[in-house]
């Protein structure tokens, strides 16, 4: 074991454990923008940095190894004053448009100017690249005015989803995350899972299903929930606001999300808006001579009833069928067959596992 | 799935896909695969009629002719045992029925398979070395397997392959079905099948018969009931007047949609139950709304056997409700009480007639959820099955199986191969993903694949609209030219009701044994409109 000090108190960690990840496990809270734990490090937004005693310059904890008799500093003055520097400099190309922002209440960037009281940029003189939102696709919303180019929606794409879409494109201040030939994301390998929306630190990138009806700060609740998809079985998160699905995001904890670890397609992260169609049945109907008519749940309940009891009288119970549902829940499924068998006295239930 | 999903991206060293295109239709394990193959290297082989994404990432890619599956694993299997390569060890001490099998691939060579399938016999030879000497090889299918009037010979070939190299009982190996629908492995667990009760206790065994009998106070029948597509023919005869279907959509799901919309018209009642007014909910006498799952509590178990609990976020619309709680409510108007106050409720008498179900509760499913079989509540459930070898019957029973033909084959008047499925962008028969704007704005309407040597031939241009006609019926629908398909073989869609792929597709041709339809598989014509 490593045996270190942060912040006065003596740490012990494994070898190989970064200054980030032993300050994790100990409680200890580090900024970080660039970091992300399924990823691999990048090392480049430098909003970790933390003071070494001994060593000339700040550190970067998510990359360098806690070693032997380190001692370490998270707030020190000069931590901080870097740190204000940083989001300064990170403001200078960042669209500040909170109050109209999908991300607002989510955004690690405000969180962090808020925490160090950071207002405005003293470097944002020179302007910034201008990037216009052109992406017409109906997913995801790619505002790179906003862009902090932490690089977390390139490294989710190729490691998480390895459908290699986007890149960095250009040097410097004119560095931009693009598709080849900076194009769009339909023309690119893009698979619009948005594994990048789910990564994104700030609101550079996110859902256009949600837009305008859901930010994070807007939201009552998120419930945790299995996709109603395919059978892979993916874990997500509707958020919830005023009794209405107003988007779906990603639980990333393993032990909440076996599956998949917050990892969705398209249809779970883009596709759960039919819950909210107009087109949604929302009473009983009746047919009277060819036509639907409103009725309520005891007359349409009784009237079925005594259909299924006469037919059963009339021709038997095997002139009975039930399909069943492989949308439905197993309860739902139980009580299904519980009743073709137990009511209408037939096996005649079966559902589309052969579709 | 024998094994589970995480093994296919830890794991396994060598992945065979066979009549899946995993990354459109189950896309959260095709990027566990990609990672696998790209950055841990492991070896993958593909098969399937389309050149699939991942078969730009397969070591070898076999693009058989539709419904030629059985030969490919058969050509196999002869070059596996011909070179001596299977896992002599497993097959004596785990297996029977092995020189019966043997005999049957003997006539297999990788020539004679590759005249059935149009794979090169080098492909197929490569491939078998490929997949029999990997430490951990996980064979991994979906419908493009199981959807031929062979279906079911399919999956033993399968099987035999896998027993053949000892690919079973350790992690990252297996045969692992990929289940299309997020609780269809949960549907069958719960006995919504005509044969079976609950964790497949069979209807017509008197001990199973009885224990549901006893806690359900009622006489069970005792004969096999009707498959789904079984009881469609027996409505179109007149055998059957009621049909009771909930969230199902058989207008757009079913084999030869006319075929289906005679039966259903035939019926004397029809119940709907959905969350939207179907296709075939507007045949129905009455119509029920029903909660989404956004809207109710309860579990679906996944394909790797995973029951995971479904959380109730908003309140059904209107007067929607569970569906549960109405079949439970028109039980009880029928005279068999059925009240239950919660899913909780329903799930914990399951669990006490389910043996694979009977250590889960829904305190224990919190989090990761279960695997099954969890037989009791200190297992921790079972993420792979037949571990040291063991089969549920025992031993692991080979099956000789001889390559049959499809039902129907390409002739001069339909020349050539309809092959249906999904995209990535809707599911199933789009009754939720058409109603999610931005999946239908990105993928609106269907669409035929050809090859560029067919379309030249037809002279058809990428985009025009044409004609795809069967035995059953025609669609009109846009061409798409790609160089993914053989010259011979078109793929279209089933998503879309105004141009429903199923309208073409063949209700006579069933597998056997599964009454699975040969969805993989028809005889087609393509024409230009004039």
């Amino acid at each position: 074991m490593v045996t270190l000090t942060i912040n006065g108190r003596e740490i012990q960690v494994p070898p190989g454990t970064t200054i980030l990840e032993a300050c994790k496990m100990n409680g200890i809270e580090i900024p970080t923008l660039c970091h992300d734990e399924d990823l691999r490090l990048a090392g480049s937004c430098r909003m970790c940095i933390v003071e070494a005693k001994g060593r000339p310059l700040l550190v970067a904890s998510c990359v360098t190894p806690a070693e032997q008799g380190m001692e370490i500093e998270t707030e020190s003055p000069a931590v901080v004053e870097a740190r204000k520097v940083i989001l300064e400099l990170l403001l200078a190309r960042h669209k500040l448009e909170c109050h109209t922002c999908e991300k607002n209440g989510d955004c690690r960037l405000q969180d962090y100017c808020y925490k160090y009281g950071v207002k405005d940029s003293r470097f944002a003189e020179g302007g910034s690249p201008k990037y216009p939102i052109t992406d017409p696709n109906p997913f995801i919303e790619r505002d790179y005015e906003k862009c902090i180019m932490c690089t977390r929606c390139v490294r989710a794409c190729e490691e998480i989803t390895v459908a290699r879409a986007i890149n960095v494109q250009g040097r410097g201040h004119n560095a931009k995350i693009a598709t080849v030939f900076d194009g769009n994301l339909a023309d690119s390998p893009c698979v619009f899972c948005g594994q990048c929306v789910m990564v994104c630190p700030v609101g550079a990138l996110s859902s256009k299903v949600s837009a305008g009806i859901g930010r994070p700060s807007d939201i009552d609740k998120r419930v945790l929930t299995t996709c109603t998809y395919c059978g892979t079985g993916c874990t997500l998160e509707l958020n919830v606001k005023n009794n209405r699905v107003v988007g779906v995001s990603s639980n990333r904890d393993e032990e909440w999300s076996p599956v998949n670890k917050g990892a969705l397609c398209v249809k779970g992260r883009f596709g759960w808006d039919f819950v909210n169609s107009p087109e949604r049945l929302t009473a009983p109907l009746i047919k009277d001579n060819g036509e639907f008519r409103e009725a309520s749940w005891d007359e349409a309940l009784d009237y079925i009833a005594e259909k299924l009891a006469n037919i059963k009288t009339a021709y038997g119970p095997d002139a009975f069928a039930f399909f069943s549902s492989a949308r439905a829940t197993n309860e739902e499924n139980y009580l299904a067959q519980k009743f073709t068998r137990a009511v209408m006295g037939t096996n005649n239930i079966d559902h589309c596992a052969r579709l | 799935m024998t094994n589970s999903i995480a093994e296919l991206e830890k794991d396994a060293d060598c992945i065979f896909l066979i009549g899946t295109n995993t990354t459109e239709n189950h896309p959260v394990i095709g990027m566990k695969i990609k990672k696998n193959v790209l950055y841990n290297k492991a070896k993958l082989i593909v098969a399937d009629p389309r050149n699939i994404d991942l078969a730009d990432y397969a070591d070898v890619y076999m693009q058989h002719k539709p419904g030629t599956d059985v030969a490919l694993l058969n050509g196999m299997m002869n070059v596996i045992i011909n070179e001596n390569l299977m896992d002599r060890e497993f097959i004596e001490n785990n297996t029977e029925g092995y020189e019966e099998m043997k005999q049957v691939v003997e006539k297999y060579t990788p020539e004679y398979a590759s005249q059935i399938t149009g794979v090169p016999a080098e492909d197929i030879i490569k491939a078998a070395r490929l997949y029999a000497k990997a430490d951990a090889a996980s064979l991994c299918y979906a419908m493009g397997l199981t959807q031929h009037s062979t279906g079911t010979d399919n999956v033993k070939s399968c099987c035999n392959l896998a027993m053949l190299t000892g690919n079973i009982g350790r992690p990252g190996t297996g045969v692992n079905p990929l289940r299309g629908q997020n609780n269809v492995q949960g549907a069958c667990d719960m006995g919504a099948l005509p044969v079976v009760f609950t964790a497949y206790q069979k209807v017509i065994d008197e001990a199973p018969r009885s224990k549901f009998e006893a806690a359900w106070g009622v006489k069970l029948p005792d004969k096999n009931g009707l498959t789904l597509t079984a009881a469609i023919n027996k409505a179109h005869e007149g055998e059957i007047k009621a049909l009771y279907v909930m969230g199902e959509n058989p207008m757009v799901s079913d084999p030869d949609l006319a075929h289906v919309e005679e039966a259903l018209q035939n019926l004397e009642f029809l119940v709907v139950q959905d969350i939207f007014l179907t296709e075939t909910a507007k045949f129905a006498d009455v119509v029920l709304p029903a909660a989404s799952f956004a809207e109710k509590e309860g579990t679906f178990t996944n394909t790797e056997r995973r029951v995971q609990r479904v959380r109730k976020a908003v309140d059904p619309p209107g007067q929607a409700r569970e569906d549960w709680k109405i079949i439970g409510d028109l039980a009880s108007r029928m005279g068999y009480p059925m009240k239950y106050s919660s899913s909780e409720e329903i799930f914990e008498e399951i669990r006490q007639l389910t043996p694979s179900y009977a250590g889960m509760n829904y305190k224990r499913l919190e989090g990761r959820g279960l695997v099954w079989p969890c037989p009791a509540e200190d297992h921790p459930g079972t993420p792979y099955l037949h571990k040291d070898g063991k089969f549920t019957r025992g031993k692991g029973l080979f099956s000789p199986v001889e390559f049959i033909a499809p039902a129907e084959n390409p002739d001069e008047e339909y020349p050539l191969i309809l092959t249906t499925g999904r995209s990535l962008y809707h599911y199933h028969t789009g009754t939720m993903t058409r109603r999610s704007a931005a999946l239908d704005k990105h993928v609106p309407e269907n669409w035929v694949e050809i090859s560029p040597v067919l379309a030249e031939k037809l002279k058809i241009a990428d985009g025009e609209r044409v004609k795809l006609a069967t035995r059953r019926g025609s669609i009109e629908l846009k061409a798409l030219v790609t160089d993914g398909i053989a010259e011979n073989v078109v793929f279209t869609l089933f998503h879309f009701a105004e141009a429903a792929a199923n309208t073409l597709t063949n209700a006579d041709a069933l597998d056997p044994v599964a009454g699975i339809p040969e969805y993989k598989v028809c005889a087609a014509r393509l024409e230009k409109i004039i």
